[in-house]
């Protein structure tokens, strides 16, 4: 477990000089290193993260918790890091969440917004990001509807690009920030079962949870209309034993045994695709109520990425229920992104 | 008069099944002798020891981009990247700016081309007024303009009842309605082939039904009308079963394959980090497909259902792929490296190197008909047009799109290693361009 000793992070405002911005600064070594590093420049996705990466992700992330349990609840341990936001989508929490992280530890945030796509309007992502970089960004949060834009971006800028999510392919902040809800009730997740229930396949959610769930052992069932589910995943992630993977339409079957179950943002713009025949036929079949968690595991967690559209995918009094850890979520989501910009900022200083 | 004695190389022809070693003597544009030890007087030599010769390759797809789209391409441009990668006759598709549509257009084009172009342009006109899919566009105007097929190129014509009228009136003409098989509603916003690496990369993939679909309505159509159809870049195993029975039972149908689909699947969006890499220069349309899909591609070269390795070549400005995946231009510069691929494939056994020969010279030679625009193009025989085309397949190299004559250095096989390099070519009788290595 690592540690911040409140009285050397409180005092850094007045023992950090200007002259000293290489070093790492007298708060970051208060912190007790956990035996992995991190060495990455981007956080792109969950998929590449080791077992270990996760564990330094999660275990920081508990001493990030610890800060914002204080009476002042932050520390200045980035003071000097410069954290941009760059949303080219609407987003209110995620982006909240980031930029609380980013005050919290003392760093100085600026926030962009991005009205709509970047090309054919002007300037490319590639340039807005060399852009950014140029007038002293150190770590890019960023959120856009193409999926691999973030790792277009990482690629064209030495700044560290946090994936805040693109498109359907990841939003690995949200999943780490669910493995660190999960595993604070339920402990180590080897041999645990998580159904993933909605539209998995336009989900960046349910792919970056697919991948840290597998890297920590549990099993996921990824569970939604024909439609909207991605089979091939089941093959990639690989269906047998532990840290596997089932799909399947059948969210009752699907809900057996389960020891967490997330229900995902139901867009209504699928249903004008023609991908479901109508809301209620998916309230019909998928929305999680308290009937249907019957069959999961006493105790099992009900969580939910936000915003949640109630009626629809989750019932009301599930969504605000005993089981339910949807504002657990946003809380926890603020010290597992304090982590991540902490040792994104720090491994850019060593 | 000039001649031209390409002397000691292994001559191919698919025509005549010639396959020896031997000399061929080209004078004023025209073959004139082929085998044995053939000399004249004062010729130009061109030695091809270890190397094949071929008849010219023929490109019965290509995308020049002039005029309208010259930060892509121009005449000029692409035209040298034809050369270089052996191709001496190429088909220029049409979706330029203005359309060729008319007569005028294409007169304009031929213009440009007369002027600009290092290899034989032969222009494709549309098939419907400005490739919108609304009205037919002047079909026998185009044809006595000199156009060798119509096509809405990358726009599918997707009204049956209007693709019927097209395949009955082009047919009257004896000239092929060359089709991009798709049914829109089923590829949608698709950017690459729909399968796991799509649903991986969490992006919109177009299902290989949606060309399937689009390749059966129009073998109906094919067989209804009695009108000649080439069915381009096939890319599906479905597909090339379609076509191969069609054949079968005897409608005028040919088809085309493009050297990235044969070479590379849908693998190389993802490319081979741990991390996706989203790689827009793997963005082609019909996509790069799954690995069974290569394979039944392959096989439809080896058995002959496939008539053409068409490139596609699809140049586009660096700063135009550079951008989110979902919002890249579709296509691959690739007539530089098309040779290459499939003597690579042949050297690997993947291909069978006489019948991909086939395909790029005397297949679409007669899947279009060229013969009927220049005779004897296509082969390599006493009379045929002096174009040739000498590559060595064994020579390695390594693919530097900073080193390709073409604007477009969209390649997804950058810094890979290839088998097989061009050495020289003749158009019309004129060495246009000799590596060093094979100068004496």
């Amino acid at each position: 477990m690592v540690s911040i000793e409140p009285a050397a992070a409180e005092a850094a405002p007045d023992t950090t000089t200007d002259t000293d911005t290489d070093a790492a600064p007298p708060q970051a070594e208060a912190l007790t290193p956990p035996a992995a590093v991190w060495t990455r420049k981007d956080l792109l996705d969950t998929d590449t993260l080791s077992a270990e990466e996760i564990a330094l992700i999660l275990e920081t992330a508990e001493a990030m918790a610890e800060v914002r349990e204080r009476p002042v609840g932050r520390v200045a341990t980035l003071r000097g890091t410069t954290v941009v936001t760059l949303f080219y989508e609407n987003s209110t929490r995620t982006r909240a969440s980031f930029e609380i992280a980013a005050k919290a530890l003392g760093a100085d945030v600026i926030n962009l917004a991005a009205a709509g796509s970047s090309v054919g309007k002007g300037e490319s992502l590639v340039d807005t990001v060399r852009t950014i970089e140029a007038v002293g960004a150190d770590v890019l949060v960023m959120r856009h509807p193409s999926s691999g834009a973030a790792a277009l971006a990482a690629r064209h800028t030495d700044a560290s690009v946090v994936n805040g999510g693109d498109g359907a392919h990841a939003h690995p902040t949200q999943a780490l920030l669910d493995l660190y809800t999960m595993r604070r009730h339920a402990g180590d997740l080897a041999g645990k079962k998580v159904v993933i229930v909605g539209d998995i396949l336009h989900s960046r959610v349910a792919r970056s949870n697919l991948w840290a769930l597998r890297a920590a052992g549990a099993h996921v069932t990824l569970c939604g209309p024909a439609t909207l589910l991605p089979r091939s995943l089941r093959a990639l992630a690989g269906h047998e034993g532990p840290g596997g993977c089932e799909v399947t339409s059948d969210l009752t079957e699907a809900l057996a045994g389960a020891d967490a179950v997330m229900a995902l943002r139901l867009q209504r713009e699928r249903q004008e695709q023609g991908l479901l025949p109508s809301l209620r036929e998916y309230v019909r079949q998928y929305q999680v109520t308290e009937e249907r968690l019957a069959r999961a595991n006493p105790g099992a967690l009900v969580m939910h990425p936000g915003p949640m559209n109630e009626g629809v995918e989750i019932a009301p009094e599930v969504a605000h229920g005993l089981r339910s850890v949807v504002e657990e979520q946003v809380t926890n989501g603020v010290a597992v992104r304090m982590a991540i910009l902490y040792l994104m900022a720090t491994a850019r200083r060593r | 008069m000039s001649a031209l004695v390409i002397r000691g190389g292994r001559l191919f022809d698919p025509a005549s099944g010639r396959d020896e070693r031997g000399d061929v003597l080209i004078a004023d544009g025209v073959v004139r002798a082929v085998g044995g030890a053939l000399a004249a007087d004062g010729a130009e030599v061109v030695e091809a020891a270890g190397c094949i010769v071929a008849p010219g390759f023929i490109d019965l797809h290509a995308h020049l981009r002039e005029p309208g789209f010259e930060q892509k391409g121009t005449i000029a441009t692409e035209t040298e990247a034809a050369l270089r990668g052996g191709f001496t006759t190429v088909c220029a598709m049409p979706n330029t700016e203005p359309t060729p549509d008319s007569a005028t257009a294409v007169e304009g084009l031929l213009k440009r081309i007369a002027t600009d172009a290092r290899v034989r342009v032969l222009p494709v006109g549309a098939t419907t007024a400005g490739r919108a899919g609304e009205r037919l566009a002047a079909l026998s105007e185009l044809a006595e303009a000199g156009c060798v097929a119509f096509s809405d190129d990358g726009a599918p014509v997707e009204g049956g009842g209007l693709m019927r009228n097209a395949l009955t009136l082009a047919g009257a003409l004896g000239l092929v309605v060359a089709e991009h098989c798709d049914e829109p509603s089923l590829s949608g916003k698709g950017a690459m082939h729909e399968g796991a690496v799509s649903e991986r990369l969490g992006l919109a993939g177009q299902p290989a039904a949606a060309e399937n679909a689009a390749i059966a309505r129009n073998l109906e159509l094919c067989e209804l009308t009695g009108g000649r159809l080439h069915i381009m870049h096939l890319t599906t195993a479905r597909g090339v079963e379609l076509v191969g029975r069609a054949k079968e039972r005897g409608l005028p149908v040919t088809c085309e394959v493009t050297p990235s689909h044969l070479f590379l699947t849908d693998a190389a969006v993802a490319g081979d980090g741990p991390a996706p890499a989203y790689d827009t220069s793997a963005k082609v349309n019909p996509p790069l497909r799954a690995e069974k899909d290569r394979r039944a591609l392959l096989a439809g070269v080896n058995a002959g259902v496939i008539d053409a390795i068409a490139t596609d070549h699809a140049p586009h400005a660096p700063e135009e792929k550079l951008c989110e995946f979902d919002q890249a231009p579709f296509g691959i510069s690739c007539a530089e490296t098309a040779l290459a691929t499939v003597t690579t494939l042949a050297a690997r056994g993947e291909l069978e190197l006489d019948m991909a020969l086939r395909a790029l010279t005397l297949g679409p030679a007669e899947a279009f008909a060229l013969g009927n625009h220049v005779a004897g193009i296509g082969t390599l025989a006493e009379g045929a047009p002096g174009d040739v085309t000498v590559f060595d397949p064994e020579e390695r190299w390594t693919v530097d799109p900073s080193r390709f004559a073409s604007k477009g250095r969209n390649t997804p096989l950058a810094g890979m290693e290839l088998r097989g390099r061009v050495r020289a070519v003749v158009v019309a009788g004129e060495a246009r361009r000799i590596e060093e290595a094979a100068h004496v």
